[in-house]
């Protein structure tokens, strides 16, 4: 198990209920973390969402590690 | 220094005027958002943006550079205001300086426009009838193209 923390946003955050959180996972990667939090909180419909790790965009294939900080970023209305 | 910035209050384009400020220039182009009191036919009050700063500060900053990279240009900064905002406040300012103003006009048309396609910044409007929604982000699962999820 590896400890992630996430901080959510926006839509994403409203729906979570909660800014930030740290999660105990098994995850291997974004792409497998997102599918557990969307299992367990059931995201709403947003449409193409993206992902940062440490403050960098990432692949949904990229590798998690112990520490890292995970933000999912639903579209950008910025302007 | 970063060339892109939040502003979690007010702001006037006077304020950061001086960062673009260069004695090669012969042109300055700006561009200034703000809140209007419409949108996709609704009557809108007013607003918040939330932002993801500490990459939205990157990914401007990085805007910024590729705007130097395509047009020769002197100086160029971006600021974003966060936070709640009223109708006609300014929510965002570019501001470019140059040799020549096609350069100016040019890079600051593509810093907005890169701006708001790319930086993580999240727009609530808050309607007349009462109700409020983040824009962009009212997708039903039928809009969300293959793969824009994980697997």
């Amino acid at each position: 198990m590896i400890v992630i923390r996430i901080e959510y946003f926006a839509v994403l955050r409203e729906h979570v209920g909660r800014a930030q959180e740290d999660l105990s996972t098994t995850a291997a990667t974004v792409g497998e973390l997102y599918a557990e939090l969307d299992e367990r909180y059931a995201f709403p419909p947003v449409g193409r969402v993206k992902v940062a790790v440490n403050d960098e965009f990432r692949d949904w294939t990229a590798p998690l590690q112990d520490g890292d900080f995970v933000v999912f970023i639903p579209p950008v209305a910025g302007g | 220094m970063s060339h892109f910035a939040f502003s979690r209050g007010p702001f006037t384009p006077e304020r950061y005027r001086d960062l673009v400020l260069d004695p090669v220039a012969g042109g300055y182009a700006s561009f200034e958002g703000w809140v209007r009191n419409h949108n996709d036919g609704r009557g809108v009050l007013r607003l918040e943006y939330e932002g993801y700063e500490a990459l939205g500060i990157k990914e401007g900053d990085r805007i910024v550079a590729e705007a130097f990279a395509r047009f020769p240009i002197a100086r160029a900064h971006c600021v974003h205001r966060l936070g709640l905002l009223e109708i006609g406040d300014l929510a965002v300012w570019v501001g470019v300086t140059a040799a020549h103003r096609d350069a100016a006009f040019g890079a600051c048309r593509y810093i907005i426009d890169e701006v708001k396609m790319r930086v993580p910044i999240w727009k609530k409007e808050h309607y007349a009838e009462g109700d409020s929604g983040w824009i962009n982000c009212e997708a039903t699962s039928a809009d969300a193209p293959a793969g824009s999820v994980p697997p």
